[in-house]
């Protein structure tokens, strides 16, 4: 046994698996201890906010300022004013009032807005173009106009009379310390489409997504385990029994007979446990022949036969006798159906068949929701990447540890 | 004395197990074979016998390795060829190799013809099929194998056929030595018997110059080797001619293992059997002096302490023992 | 003739009471055109305390007969009668009871064993079976000291290890040791030595005869190795094609065989008395 564990740890591929695995379980455990709450809290109004860190206006307008004269803070402002969406609009503007742009660098702000002043006309009304075009033309004007037209932002407010009565003027050299500030939100993966902390849903998805494997893993093990014990070693009319109906079994398509199951569930009756345990009731069929067929070979193994002429009773021969044989190859069986479960979980979240939507969250619904919200069209790449980066990885370091179980359990594959 | 065909000069080779220990498996064995004579190899399961083999070939793979040594095959010296360079130039033109479950290696589906069309062209390229047919038609008629045979398909044939048409194949090229590691272990004592006359058919007819054989079965080899060594824990503890060997052994564990020999003849049945108790010891890490000390009856506290040398005696004979031969044949005839 | 010889060719068996005979036992295997017969027809005689070797080729049916007469399976025709009475294994509970009469080695050591249990529980087991369940801890380990000193082996050194710690030889010895805490009233050895090297072998064969002069069970001794069988047994039976071509004491069989198979196989075997003929053999036919 001590001998077996050295080897398992011995094969590169296991222990790859391993710790990936363990990073992305102690990841589940640690991040909630940080960063307690509900994952499903609505914490955005509107939909996808970009990775970053928020600050709050309002109180970095009442926080203490220092004062620091930045040379190139200026030029920093006007250039985050003008978007590149904006810089290569003002470049079909140009082209189309026929200005000479042939030595014209986009990333240069101040030519740019030069040029701008000169071509632009607000009454002009170029063929072809939408109302709703010019208009974002005369807004863009009205922002350019606006940069560096001030100095100062002045604050006023209403005093015990209803009359606004100015109480701070901010100039262009004053800063905040983010320290200072009292709300300052970090969100690492931004907002999803309800306005909910991404990572902070990741993290629980990912432990219930695991949960759901693992129980769609211990299902469909402990069936096919029963039935390919009974059926290989019992044998006879109990074999033919079995064999029909894991045959039955193997002949549906089990992703079909998964949707028509949960499909005729009802959203209500779709719980997280639920989900699970159709997934493991459908996908034990491979566990039960395979289990079946070592079972056989080891029927008429002499230990079995010495077993069976000490009078031991049929259980504990499977237990005692048959089943120490088979356990590391019911493990890597195990692993693979609790990684195949994670998926089968995504595609039914996909397909909106997945768990209700209002407990917890999954990796499957995750990425329901940013489908159905068209986060892929919309570049909002933070809502379904990470998560199909985390599905990918866990899926991946289970078959590597299954395939690293499998060198050190198949002697053929040893090297 | 005759040409030397095969000779292998203090040869050590090692296993490297899974978590990098060394199993020094062949530890010092050194021994001549001439042309036209046959050598056995006895000794129990484990004792290095197979990995003898293998290494006598230069077929150093994973996790086999090769330590020290010379291994000459009729004056060329092959050690430290590479082990696919060995497989190329030396396999099957000069060794040809005869492992217990030979017949398993026939691929089912294939005719046999395919086989030697496979063995002739790895070495002669440029032979054309019906030459190669020609040659084994005319090589099975020699060794009274049926032509037939050549269009059959290994299913169809049984294990002593497989086996025998096997050795036909493999020395198709007339290699000059051909090491059969119990090529007959697996057969009823009929087909056995078969495979056995038709390497002597091999040797007589001098299409192989000479063999090693090892086998487990001593009766087998007093009839079928001139000289026997006994190989024990990765040494050779006894060399002789087989009567010698099977009548007068003079090593404690060749004694042991003689008086082990069971045959269907008269006395059988009254005779005290050679019992010797306890196991081989750990290759690991062998022990310091003589290795059958733990098990040997007449072993001192110095056997266990000494380092035994290879001790030549009477005609041509060797053997590894602190005891002196005359001492060692009283202690016998006195039981 | 040493004492040790004659000592065992002067037994008779013939007026010792039955243990095991069969009538007319035969097994098929398949139906219609795929049938096979493998084991036609043969009648037996076991007596008490009789070494009764069964000696036969690979395929000559005597590992099937063996499964019968342990009742691993059943046969397909004919009778089997444990000490003189029709033997009845219908039932889970009949079978445990013929159970406790016999047992058996088998050819493959390291196959023999459940290489999840130590040797202790493999032992333990024994005693449990033998109905020692109530012993206290003293009294079984005495007993399993007892059993491990009579095949040469130290119990103090073998608890805590596992069975594929030993060499075959020393696996087969516990064999024995377990069949001497059971002690049945037969013993089915199948191929017992054709998997460990010589020298424990002639151990092996040993114990084997002591345990029979010690507890006088009927072995019934199956191999391939002729000069083995006559080493062994008193009685030799010599199996072909599912049939029994000739059977009687080992002397009479193997010193003047009368059956063309059982001529055959002597021959066949390499002696070291006598040549080896090598002259008759025809390459051309395939045995």
């Amino acid at each position: 046994m001590k001998n077996t564990l050295r080897q398992v740890f011995h094969s590169s591929k296991f222990v790859a698996g391993f710790v990936i695995f363990v990073a992305i379980i102690l990841m589940m455990i640690i991040y909630p201890l940080f960063n307690p709450g509900n994952p499903l809290e609505q914490i955005g109004v509107g939909t996808f906010a970009k990775p970053g860190t928020y600050v709050s206006l309002y109180d970095a307008a009442r926080t203490k300022t220092d004062t620091l004269r930045l040379p190139d803070a200026a030029d920093n402002r006007i250039a985050a004013a003008l978007t590149d969406e904006d810089r290569v609009a003002m470049v079909e503007w140009f082209t189309l009032m026929g200005a000479d742009i042939s030595d014209l660098d986009t990333a240069d702000t101040d030519a740019m807005i030069e040029l701008w002043h000169e071509t632009y006309d607000p009454t002009a009304r170029p063929k072809g173009m939408t109302n709703a075009k010019i208009n974002y033309y005369k807004r863009l004007n009205n922002a350019i106009m606006d940069l560096g037209a001030a100095d100062t932002i002045t604050i006023a407010e209403y005093n015990d009379e209803g009359v606004l009565e100015e109480s701070k003027t901010i100039l262009d050299t004053d800063y905040v310390n983010t320290k200072n500030v009292a709300n300052v939100k970090t969100l690492p993966l931004g907002t999803d489409n309800f306005g909910r902390d991404v990572l902070k849903e990741l993290v629980s998805a990912t432990g219930t997504s695991i949960r759901i494997g693992l129980i769609a893993g211990i299902v469909a093990t402990v069936i096919g385990l029963t039935f390919g014990l009974l059926a290989g070693y019992v044998g006879g009319w109990l074999d033919d029994i079995i064999m029909f109906i894991t045959n039955i079994f193997t002949v549906i398509p089990s992703f079909v007979l998964l949707i028509l199951i949960t499909y005729s569930l009802g959203q209500e009756q779709r719980g997280a446990a639920v989900v699970a345990t159709v997934i493991g009731f459908t996908s034990w069929t491979w566990t039960a022949r395979s289990v079946r067929s070592q079972v056989i070979s080891l029927r008429n193994r002499d230990h079995v036969n010495l077993s069976k002429l000490s009078g031991h009773s049929l259980v504990r021969i499977v237990v005692m006798d048959i089943l120490p044989y088979i356990a590391s190859y019911v493990v890597m069986a195990f692993i693979l159906q609790v990684s195949s479960g994670i998926l089968a979980e995504a595609q039914l979240s996909l397909l909106g068949l997945g768990p209700k939507t209002t407990q917890v969250p999954t990796l499957g619904l995750m990425m329901n929701w940013a489908m159905l919200y068209s986060a892929h069209t919309n570049g909002s790449w933070w809502a379904y990447f990470p998560v199909i980066l985390i599905i990918t990885l866990i899926s991946f370091s289970l078959n590597l540890m299954n395939t690293g179980l499998d060198q050190v359990f198949n002697p053929t594959l040893r090297d | 004395m005759g040409k030397v065909m095969l000779e292998v000069r203090n040869l050590k080779t090692k296993y490297v197990t899974r978590f990098h220990e060394d199993v020094y498996a062949v530890d010092g064995v050194s021994f001549k074979i001439e042309e036209g004579k046959s050598l056995g190899i006895a000794g129990e399961s484990g004792c290095g016998k197979s990995t003898l083999a293998l290494s006598m070939m230069g077929y150093y793979f994973p996790p086999l390795h090769y330590m020290s040594g010379d291994i000459i095959i009729d004056g060329k010296n092959i050690s430290g060829l590479d082990p696919d360079e060995v497989r190329k130039t030396i396999l099957g033109t000069e060794i040809a190799y005869i492992p217990q479950a030979a017949m398993n290696a026939l691929n089912p589906t294939q005719k046999i013809i395919r086989f030697i069309e496979d063995v002739v062209r790895a070495h002669q390229p440029k032979k054309d099929k019906k030459e190669i047919r020609a040659m084994a038609e005319q090589r099975f008629a020699e060794l009274g194998l049926q032509p037939g045979t050549l269009d059959k398909h290994a299913v169809e044939l049984s294990g002593g056929m497989k086996q025998r048409t096997v050795i036909a194949v493999s020395t198709i090229l007339n290699p000059k030595v051909l090491i059969a590691d119990e090529p007959s272990s697996a057969l009823d004592v009929t087909s056995q018997k078969m495979v056995i006359k038709m390497m002597r058919e091999l040797m007589e007819k001098g299409y192989i110059k000479s063999m090693l054989f090892i086998t487990h079965e001593l009766p087998l080899l007093y009839n079928v080797t001139d000289d026997i060594m006994v190989m024990y824990a990765g040494q050779i503890v006894e060399k002789g001619t087989a009567k010698e060997m099977v009548f007068d052994p003079v090593h404690p564990y060749s004694h042991g293992l003689m008086g082990s020999i069971l045959v269907p003849e008269e006395g059988t049945r009254g005779q005290k059997l050679g019992a010797i108790p306890g196991a081989p010891p750990n290759l690991k890490k062998p022990p310091n002096g003589c290795r059958f000390a733990e098990r040997c009856k007449y072993a001192t506290a110095d056997c266990r302490y000494t380092s035994i040398p290879e001790k030549p005696f009477g005609d041509g004979r060797m053997y590894r023992c602190l005891k002196g031969v005359d001492e060692l044949k009283e202690v016998y005839s006195g039981e | 003739m040493s004492e040790m010889e004659k000592a065992r060719a002067q037994t008779d068996f013939s007026d010792k009471p039955l243990c095991l005979s069969g009538r007319g036992v035969t097994k098929v295997f398949g139906f219609g055109d795929k049938k096979t017969v493998a084991v036609d027809h043969v009648d037996f005689d076991f007596h008490e305390g009789e070494f009764v070797s069964i000696v036969g080729e690979s395929g000559s049916g005597k590992t099937t007969l063996s499964k019968m007469l342990l009742g691993l399976s059943n046969q397909t025709e004919g009778e089997i009668l444990f000490q003189g009475k029709p033997r009845d294994i219908g039932t889970g509970r009949k079978k445990r009871e013929y159970w406790k009469g016999i047992q058996a080695i088998f050819q493959d050591p390291f196959s023999s064993f459940n290489t999840f249990q130590k040797v202790d529980a493999v032992l333990l087991d024994c005693i449990n079976m033998r109905g020692g369940k109530h012993l206290s801890k003293q009294e079984k380990t005495d007993m399993m000291t007892e059993a491990c000193n009579f095949v040469n082996l130290k119990f103090a050194e073998l608890t805590n290890k596992y069975p594929f710690e030993l060499s075959g030889g020393q696996m087969q010895r516990l064999m024995i040791a377990r069949i001497f805490l059971l002690k049945p009233k037969i013993l089915l050895a199948d191929e017992p030595t054709s998997m460990v090297d010589a020298c424990s072998r002639a151990t092996i064969l040993d114990m084997l005869l002591n345990l029979r002069d010690e507890t006088g069970m009927t072995v019934i001794f199956i191999t391939h190795d002729i000069g083995l069988a006559y080493y062994i047994s008193d009685t030799v039976y010599i199996m072909e094609h599912g049939k029994f071509v000739e059977f009687g004491k080992a002397d009479e069989v193997i010193l003047e065989p009368k059956a063309a198979y059982t001529k055959r196989l002597i021959s066949d075997v390499p002696k070291i008395h006598e040549e080896w003929d090598l002259s008759t053999v025809d390459l051309k036919q395939d045995a």
